[in-house]
């Protein structure tokens, strides 16, 4: 089999590298109309626009927090454009849906939604560039064709530069869409190569790109302190004290709105009531937290207490069916009634925080006619229009620009910091730079739900899964709906491939505010489901991965065309393929053993197979995890490769020790020590080998960490023969060393 | 209150004395590539340098460091990329990036003390710095490569891991 690089590849890979690393330290926190540059320039279309100079911009669209989105899409403009991209210059785009449509970061969706759009902002500008070409030289169109950033007359020997021609080309008529003939796969020279992150210059001189380094004129700065109990609100505080402080400009109390927040992105315009602290540095609204004594009104507050929480669930999750049925196909009771053998497990995972790196900030400045924010949101367009309706102004009056943010990985969809950030703003009438600590940070936080799922299996006597129950056990604020995060995620597979199922939900009370964290449900599911499947292997003498391959079930595509529904052809390849990567059935010394996870999440078929060792003490070290996945195309090689050697290592941390516990409606943990994210020595050998194929692509942020924890569990068993049902695995005694 | 940093000295007369280097640098100074992750010394965002060895600057106070010399992410190439930076980029380490100047100032530290650091050297120096977004196995790459460059050697490879199938086809299955 040969795939992939050789010693030569290795080398010309490199050196396209580097160059691009030289010549792309452009990006950054500039917006389209204050590109860098001041030669003048020509727009082609809202994504392009070309410079006297030879220096094309590209708009990025979308807000990157670190999935690397500000290169891919922009790659995705170049690409159709045939520009250079050593003469590309990234600039982050205005916030402005008339021009570019929905601007968020979320769903690993940001690379699928706008495929086809900006090959044909490329395309289309590439065409006028040819069009008015053609017309100064009188040639045929047909006749003339383009190299990087150049547009070239063969029989004439003509050739004249974007930049040369960008004038004339505006006066062009938009070609319509069925006008321009897109490149085929064959002929990329960029997409599918290895492109440094459009920030990286500036991010390795530690340029000021990111939200918290926001500062504007007349700024002042503040913190903004809520009830730990979620939900409670300020009655009184000493605020003269606090006033008197050094530094301290102003303290108040924002009466806010009582009970814990909704994930209603588009929706909320909940203000948590608090009491803010306005000072002329961070580190004085910081300190002059420690004098501050608040008397809260709690009535309205969250009493949830995790143990309890969970205690209800699992023994709900014992039974085998629930209180709400959610599906039943083929004939599950019958299934079960002549079963050969049955196999239950019930699993259990915990509430978990975001702690993405950069706490949560925004800079605000609020008058009573305008508003404008500056924040790393993954929602945006969201911000504006909850903005909107908060202070009652109409849309025009909010501006938002986006900047990079410190990671996201969810967190940041919601934009009740950046309200708050407004509501100061407006009371103090200046300008002001919110910034969150960890500690708020991680005690308001719309947490990963916990779940539970009872799970049963149906075998025939040749260990074939006949019939399958899943009794999901969700947490929810009002007994009716789970909480966001907590329900059932309906899916293809097993759900949908095994001929007799029945699946059930129970709901279990608690008002802690729960929202999407990377791979949402996908990644509580995957545990569960792929760790069972594993189970149900083992209990009836079969390879996990040769039962997995034969309870995928025919050839299919589930709807067909839909990249978002299972296929499991591609499911197969990916399988084989990490496996044969890992030598899957390998001898391996006492205490070690590789374990398997498949899951097929956000359009992207995913399999894994770790490697672990376990010692007596039940410390286990991740040796090596092999991926293989096929997202179709890949887009910039080396940022997709960068989120699935980070999803791996996220996934690791995440299973480890991470876990959010909650007394008396607030949350125990308060920081890093008591928080822990795995670090450099515990990080495995991490292998990602892309199966390319000509269907569209797909996002890389989310899909690969499902599968993390339940080939680590099913590792961890083959190496020491003890089942791990529960998340984090510290609750089960083990330790990631 | 004198500071001094990046070889240029500052007089903070009105600075609170508690204030922590990482808070002058950023809001009294208007140096920010040092970064808050966790304010308690536990993520090392905010390392820079104190005397040429690398600290966590969210806790140390402005009294504890008068006189002294502070180098930040800013200031470590002076006017080109400090080698650790080129590898950074080469080896196109950042996610979000968030935590990379830290990374970098540890890296740089170790490097300009052990230029030929073994696995467990690397580990040992960079522990202390967290990354999220979990972009570990290339700050170690980007190590070994700018390691390469202490010891004189030239800057040839880059070693990444990925590879990708030319077609469906190739997998058997
Ligand atoms: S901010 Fe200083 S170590 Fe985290
Ligand atoms: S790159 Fe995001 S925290 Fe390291």
């Amino acid at each position: 089999m040969s795939r992939g690089a050789g010693e030569g590849m290795k080398r010309r890979d490199f050196i396209r590298y580097s160059s691009f690393g030289l010549a792309l330290g452009s990006a950054g926190i500039s917006v389209l109309a204050a590109a860098k540059t001041s030669a003048p320039a020509n727009s082609l279309n809202p994504y392009v626009m070309i410079h006297d100079d030879g220096r094309i911009v590209i708009a990025a669209p979308n807000p990157d927090v670190g999935q690397g989105v500000n290169t891919a899409l922009p790659m995705i403009v170049a690409e159709e454009l045939d520009a250079d991209w050593q003469a590309v210059e990234v600039v982050l785009a205005p916030i402005d849906a008339n021009r570019y449509g929905a601007q968020f970061a979320g769903g690993s969706l940001s690379v699928r939604n706008r495929w086809n759009e900006l090959r044909q902002m490329g395309a289309t500008a590439r065409e006028m560039l040819l069009r008015s070409a053609a017309q100064q030289w009188g040639a045929p169109r047909t006749e003339l064709t383009t190299q990087p950033s150049k547009v070239l007359h063969p029989p004439s020997g003509r050739s004249a530069s974007f930049a040369e021609l960008v004038a004339a080309a505006t006066e062009q008529p938009v070609p319509a869409d069925g006008e321009v003939v897109l490149k085929a796969r064959a002929d990329y020279r960029l997409l599918g190569q290895r492109v440094v992150n459009a920030a990286a210059s500036d991010i390795v001189q530690g340029r000021p790109i990111f939200g918290i380094d926001v500062a504007v004129p007349d700024m002042v700065y503040a913190t903004y302190v809520k009830c730990p109990q979620i939900g409670g609100v300020p009655k009184t505080a000493n605020l003269e004290a606090l006033k008197a402080l050094p530094g301290i400009l102003d303290a108040f109390i924002v009466k806010g709105d009582a009970g814990p927040p909704s994930f209603d992105l588009r929706k909320s315009i909940h203000v948590a009531g608090g009491v803010a602290i306005v000072a002329s540095n961070t580190w004085a609204a910081i300190k002059a937290r420690r004098s501050l004594q608040v008397d809260w009104d709690i009535s309205a507050a969250s009493t949830d207490d995790s143990l309890a929480i969970e205690a209800a669930a699992l023994s709900a999750a014992g039974r085998p069916t629930g209180d709400h049925e959610v599906k039943n196909a083929g004939d599950s009771e019958g299934a079960f009634t002549n079963a050969s053998s049955i196999v239950s497990g019930v699993y259990a995972t915990d509430f978990v925080s975001h702690a993405q790196l950069e706490p949560q900030s925004c800079v605000a400045h609020a008058t009573a006619t305008a508003i404008e924010v500056w924040t790393s949101s993954q929602t945006p367009g969201f911000a504006q229009s909850t903005l909107a309706k908060l202070f009652e102004l109409p849309a025009e009056a909010i501006t938002v620009h986006q900047v990079r943010g410190g990671g996201g990985f969810g967190r940041r969809l919601s934009n009740e910091y950046v309200r708050e950030a407004a509501v100061i703003s407006k009371r103090i009438g200046k300008p002001v730079k919110l910034q969150w600590t960890r500690e708020d940070d991680m005690a308001f936080d719309f947490y990963r739900s916990p779940a539970y799922f009872g799970l049963q299996a149906a075998l025939s006597e040749t260990g074939k899964l006949t019939g399958w129950r899943n009794h999901v056990v969700s947490v929810s604020s009002d007994g009716e709906e789970a909480n966001y995060g907590a329900g059932y995620r309906g899916y293809n597979f097993p759900d949908d491939v095994v001929p007799n199922v029945h699946i059930s939900q129970t709901m279990v009370a608690s008002k802690t505010p729960t929202g999407a964290w990377r791979a949402p449900i996908s990644n509580v599911y995957a545990f569960a489901e792929q760790s069972f499947l594993h189970e149900i292997a083992d209990a009836t003498g079969q390879d996990h991965r040769d039962f997995l391959m034969a309870a995928l079930g025919e050839d299919k595509w589930f709807k067909p065309d839909d990249l978002a529904s299972l296929n499991t052809v591609r499911a197969r390849k990916v399988i084989a393929a990490v496996t044969q990567a890992a030598s899957w059935g390998r001898a391996l010394p006492k205490g070690r053993g590789l374990g398997l996870g498949f899951f097929f999440s956000h359009a992207g078929h995913v399999a894994e197979v770790a490697e672990v060792s376990v010692n007596a003490d039940k410390q286990v070290t991740v040796h090596e995890v092999w991926v293989a996945a096929d997202l179709g195309q890949i887009v910039n090689l080396s940022g997709a490769e960068n989120q699935f050697q980070g999803s791996v290592v996220d996934g690791v941390s995440a299973l480890a020790d991470q876990r959010i516990s909650i007394r008396s409606g607030a949350i125990e943990q308060t920081n890093f020590h008591q928080y822990p994210l795995l670090r450099l020595p515990q990080s495995p050998k991490i292998h990602v080998d892309f199966l390319t194929s000509d269907y569209p692509p797909s996002g890389a942020g989310e899909p690969a960490l499902p599968p993390v924890a339940p080939a680590i569990c099913n590792a961890v068993f083959n190496a020491c023969g003890e089942r791990i049902r529960t998340l984090p695995i510290s609750r089960a005694g083990f330790k990631v060393v | 209150m004198q500071l001094s940093v990046n070889g240029k000295a500052h007089e903070l007369n009105d600075a609170d004395p508690d204030m922590p280097l990482l808070w002058a640098l950023r809001d009294l100074l208007g140096l920010v590539g040092a970064k808050y992750g966790c304010g308690v010394a536990q993520c090392g965002a905010c390392t820079v340098w104190l005397d040429g060895a690398p600290v966590r600057s969210c806790q140390l106070p402005l009294a504890a460091i008068s006189g002294r010399e502070v180098t930040t992410i800013e200031g470590l190439g002076g006017d080109a990329l400090h080698p650790v930076q080129e590898a950074w980029i080469a080896h196109d380490v950042a996610q979000c990036g968030y935590c990379q100047a830290g990374q970098i100032m540890s890296a740089a530290a170790l490097l300009q003390r052990n230029p030929n650091p073994s696995s467990e050297d690397i580990e040992g120096a960079m522990a202390g710095n967290i990354c999220r977004c979990g972009t570990y196995s290339r700050i170690v790459a980007a190590i070994n490569t700018a390691s390469k460059q202490f010891q004189g050697l030239s800057f040839y490879e880059v070693g990444q891991e990925a590879t990708v199938s030319a077609s469906d086809g190739e997998v058997s299955v």
